[in-house]
């Protein structure tokens, strides 16, 4: 899927966390609604954006996006 | 004409909890105080002579026909305006009763015609039934003197008191010459519709019905609800299609196929051709009422444009093949087959409808979770209420509305953002008239000036004219002065909802950044209205929010929806009636798609995919593994489709091509893509990119289900044979079995048997019990068995009610300089969303083309006349639309209808989307308008493909 869209979505997200005064919520809730609510294939070519350095992708969001579990090898 | 097989009480029934008995016609009889003894009467099955009244209106007392004798009473009261007392002996037949009806009829029937045997309401008609009922054998007053019959005088000369037949209406005639002054139809129009379009004019006997100022019909301020047909004794007023048709023979009750008020109507037939729709007195969301679409835009459901046999073609610029059920079904299932093998088992995936029922949407996401084998499914919920399944989910722990309509007769102060209910939600917006004329308050928060801000006897208290995109914001501000000026119902939040999150909350919103005059520059709101809407809400008694899509449809729609379940927990409004959020819903069954589990990441009942326990419950159900993970969202569906993954799509009764935003990105997807498979009534915009179209079936044409905004479950009961030789969950389950997925249901009783059975919310629905109670509204179970009117109360679903913190944060949608005006869109009272329906239906005589509305100062600015046509343009493409002046606007802020597709509302809006959901941002579109004189260059290429996708259509219809 086209990259630009995805780092859009994942900043929309954390745009709404960042109020949290307690950080790691924030980043949880980030984290959380990725797992919650994004297709695998998503998820994972995030995550593999982000290691190739996640330009663009705001500071919450990389942090959410570094602890988020790869989805399993069976998901799609 | 009321229903052929509704029994009429004469006058409303009465509330009260105290029993008053009394003695009519020597039978002791025992009713609720405030009773009129013509109702107490009815109920004991004694039938006492009337004609100005039915129990849909209040009492009037002007027919003189129900006269009664009260011992120790003088004279002959009505006992249409008499309430019952304790102790009352009444008599209903007397000799001297006898004698004044009988009297009373001869006057009548003396400016009468008699030509019952040719008029439309002969058999049904309560003036030829009193005539019997009080034994009149003359008339001896004769039509030779002044009388409203005949249109010449007995000299031959013009009578001044005969009026023509108005037939302008194309839904129903008004026969003045049949008038008997009754005042029903003006009473229903006032007390019922709330538009107050008719009037007795003149005096004695000279007064007449009259719309307007003595306009027609069609022409007058009526808005074709046919309360005044239903209404109507005689033939005065009578459908259209009844006049064609003579009268129906039975009458099956079902649900409308309309909006999300989801009414209750009794379909009159003859055999399987429907006579008329008439709205359902006993119908639980609509009391008897209606609007023009669901008693009269039928016509679409036999319309020639129905396609009745299933399609395929390889190519979408190869012509259509009709062919056998069999082979388009095959043909799908092999193509899907294939298209997994070639691209992986996620290649496709399916789109459930909100036009359909329950048990056809939870056959088709149990379609694509069981027999695709993943969780690409989603609904058009997606593109209008999903914020609301997400926002209340997360403050009150259930994804639905709190209330049933009924609620706000308890009402106080009724607190509109984001809707139009006298459009969208006609009924409910009579019913919310009713209130508001019986005094309760009204704040409404709205960019527009819609109806309800100022309509007959109703004036807002406050409207908040916000600017788009800043719901948030507003809200805001409104909670800022609630915690800052001690609003808060302390004593709920400590009892009700988590101590922690409130305290976040409380101080969040109490930051000066949210303070209405700090906010007043970003929302437009003058910071002493927002003041005075928030100390109401929060003290004027009941306060109940009522909101839509003007809410939702925002790249905020899921905070703002939080923002309005804080403000409702903060107050204490929530958990008892007359109070409450609660989402009016789109289409019919928009409840009911997300109920059923159409969401990628829920099962039926709101429950995460990745829920175990849930999960295996299924699993065993179904006898398949399934997934863990949520799949892929409608918008995802598109990005999927344009990289080259996704390959084949299932649509049953949708047309995203035309309602989803950024049409050109949406048709490229489309046409991305090797098996669309589009199941509708008609070719629309979407199966003109489609493979394969399979017919679908009318909401006339099938047996199951609708769940309305009131979370209330009502049966669809089929009344003529599906047109193209199946019920949609009938081909969902044909293309099942042709994947290899077992699926044997017989009928969908057996489909409901199967959620309830999985759902904990819905353990105790069933068509049997829905028959039994006339619909129910879920949670229905064990705890409720009869269902829940109000919920959350004593306790949220979620335990505690959880306040969220809500940052406003603008949308990246700016006007610019070569952007410089907000386009909203939304939708008009004669026609239905995508207007696929509507606009098959005489209703095109109200709104045949959707126009730009656009504040005289901004069009002045532009050189823009009434009429013009005006080119919009916006950073996702440009349309052209004829424009309209008009001061409902505010400079700054234009908009549009989205029911004709050549429109193409949907080219302007962008792909924002809400920030939980992707539900897109349709109501903010930073635009620019100018004069224009040809169409734009996307209009020419829709109208040339168009054209063409008719051509190979025809084609198929008339094979070489």
């Amino acid at each position: 899927m086209r990259i630009e869209r995805l780092i859009t979505m994942a900043n929309d997200i954390a745009t709404y966390f960042a109020v949290e005064p307690d950080h790691a919520a924030a980043v949880g809730g980030v984290r959380d609604h990725l797992k919650r609510f994004w297709d695998p294939v998503m998820r994972r070519q995030l995550k593999t954006y982000l290691a190739e350095g996640g330009e663009g992708l705001l500071p919450l969001a990389r942090e959410a996006v570094t602890g988020l579990d790869a989805p399993p090898a069976d998901a799609p | 004409m009321l229903s052929i097989v509704e029994i009429d009480y004469g006058t409303p029934k009465s509330r009260s909890e105290t029993m008053v008995a009394l003695e009519i016609d020597g039978q002791r009889i025992e009713v609720p105080e405030g009773t009129s003894v013509m109702r107490a009467a009815a109920q004991a099955g004694i039938s006492i002579p009337k004609l100005c009244a039915t129990e849909m209106l209040e009492a009037f007392g002007s027919c003189r026909l129900c006269l009664v004798e009260i011992e120790g009473r003088k004279g002959y009261p009505a006992s249409c305006t008499t309430p019952v007392s304790a102790g009352m002996k009444i008599a209903t037949q007397t000799p001297k009763l006898a004698q004044i009806r009988r009297g009373v009829m001869e006057l009548y029937i003396s400016d009468h015609p008699l030509d019952c045997l040719t008029c439309p309401a002969n058999g049904h008609c309560e003036l030829q039934d009193m005539a019997g009922v009080v034994g009149l054998r003359e008339v001896r007053y004769g039509y030779d003197g002044a009388n409203h019959v005949y249109a010449k005088q007995k000299d031959g000369t013009a009578n001044p008191l005969f009026a023509a037949k108005d037939e302008s209406n194309p839904y129903f005639t008004f026969d003045p010459s049949k008038c008997i002054a009754c005042s029903r139809c003006v009473r229903a129009c006032d007390e019922i519709q709330g538009t107050f379009a008719l009037t007795i004019q003149g005096r004695g006997f000279e007064s007449k019905v009259s719309a307007s100022q003595d306009n027609r019909f069609l022409e007058s301020e009526c808005v074709s609800c046919g309360a005044c047909v239903q209404a109507c004794p005689t033939a005065t007023l009578s459908e259209t299609s009844l006049i064609d048709k003579g009268q129906a023979e039975h009458s099956v009750v079902t649900t409308c196929a309309y909006c999300g008020v989801g009414c209750s109507f009794r379909a009159e037939m003859k055999g399987q051709d429907l006579v008329r729709m008439v709205p359902n007195k006993d119908g639980h969301a609509n009391h008897g009422h209606s609007c023009v679409k669901g008693r009269f835009a039928m016509g679409y459901a036999t319309h020639p444009d129905r396609i009745t046999t299933p399609m395929v073609r390889s190519k979408i610029s190869d012509p259509w093949r009709a062919v056998s059920w069999d082979e388009a079904i095959a043909h799908v299932a092999s193509e899907f087959r294939r298209l997994q093998a070639a691209y992986g088992n996620h290649a496709i995936g399916g789109i459930t409808s909100s036009r359909c029922t329950n048990e056809e949407t939870y056959l088709v996401q149990k379609l694509v979770r069981a027999g695709f084998g993943n969780n690409n499914v989603d609904t058009c919920a997606r593109v209008c209420h999903s914020p609301t399944g997400y926002g209340l989910k997360a403050t009150l722990g259930e994804s639905a509305g709190t209330q049933d309509f009924d609620s706000i007769a308890s009402t106080d102060v009724v607190l509109v953002i984001g809707a139009n209910p006298t459009d969208a939600h006609p009924v409910f917006g009579s019913q919310m008239k009713q209130r508001l004329r019986a005094g309760a308050r009204l704040i409404v928060i709205d960019p527009r000036r819609i109806d309800l801000v100022r309509t007959p006897h109703i004036k807002a208290d406050h409207h908040l004219r916000l600017r788009p995109g800043t719901n948030v914001a507003l809200l805001n501000t409104l909670a800022h002065v609630i915690v800052t000026e001690d609003l808060v119902n302390e004593t709920f939040v400590a009892s009700r909802c988590e101590t922690e999150a409130f305290a976040k909350w409380r101080a969040f919103v109490a930051q000066e950044k949210y303070s209405p005059e700090a906010m007043e520059n970003v929302t437009g709101v003058p910071a002493a209205s927002a003041r005075a809407a928030a100390r109401l809400y929060a003290t004027g008694g009941n306060g109940a929010i009522y909101y839509g899509l003007g809410v939702t449809e925002h790249a905020q729609g899921s905070t703002a929806v939080m923002a309005i379940a804080n403000l409702a927990m903060a107050t204490g409004n929530i958990g008892r009636e007359g109070v409450g959020v609660n989402p009016l819903r789109g289409q019919n069954n928009v409840q009911g798609s997300c109920d059923m589990g159409s969401f990628p990441h829920e099962f039926p009942g709101y429950r995460h995919v990745s829920d175990d326990a849930v999960r295996h419950s299924f699993e065993e159900a179904w006898g398949v593994p399934l997934l863990a993970e949520p799949g892929l969202r409608i918008p995802n569906m598109f990005e999927a489709a344009l990289d080259g993954s996704f390959k084949g799509l299932y649509i049953e009764g949708e047309d995203i091509a035309q309602s989803d935003p950024d049409t050109q990105h949406v048709t490229a997807a489309l046409t991305a893509m090797e098996c669309i498979v589009v199941q509708d009534l008609f070719l629309n915009e979407t199966a003109k990119f489609a493979h394969v179209f399979l017919p679908g079936s009318s909401f006339l044409e099938k047996d199951g289900t609708f769940t309305n905004a009131e979370r209330r479950i009502s049966r669809v009961r089929k009344v003529m044979e599906p047109k193209g030789g199946y019920a949609d969950w009938e081909v969902t389950q044909l293309l099942a079995q042709a994947m290899g997925y077992p699926m044997n249901y017989t009928h969908t009783s057996q489909i409901m048997d199967e959620i309830a059975r999985l759902t904990p919310t819905f353990h105790g629905v069933s068509f049997e019990k829905i028959d039994q109670l006339g619909s129910i509204q879920w949670p229905c179970n064990e705890e409720h068995p009869s269902g829940t009117p109000v919920m959350h109360v004593g306790e949220f679903v979620r335990g505690k009610g959880r306040f969220m913190l809500t940052e406003y944060v603008p949308t990246s949608e700016k006007v610019t300089a070569e952007h410089p005006l907000i386009l909203t869109t939304g939708r008009i009272l004669s026609q239905y969303n995508v207007g696929a329906q509507t606009r098959r239906t005489a209703n095109v005589m109200w709104h045949d083309e959707d126009r730009l509305e656009i504040h005289p100062h901004d069009a002045e600015e532009r050189g823009i006349l009434e009429g013009d046509w005006v080119g919009i343009a916006s950073r996702a493409g440009e349309t052209v639309l004829r424009a309209t002046l008009s001061e409902r606007m505010q400079p700054g802020v234009v908009y549009t209808t989205f029911h004709f597709p050549g429109s193409g509302a949907n080219v302007i809006t962008t792909e924002n989307s809400d920030w939980a959901t992707n539900c897109p941002e349709y109501k903010v579109t930073a635009v620019q308008v100018t004069r224009v004189t040809q169409p734009s260059e996307w209009q020419r290429r829709h109208r040339a493909f168009t054209e063409a996708q008719e051509a190979l259509l025809e084609q198929s219809v008339k094979p070489a």
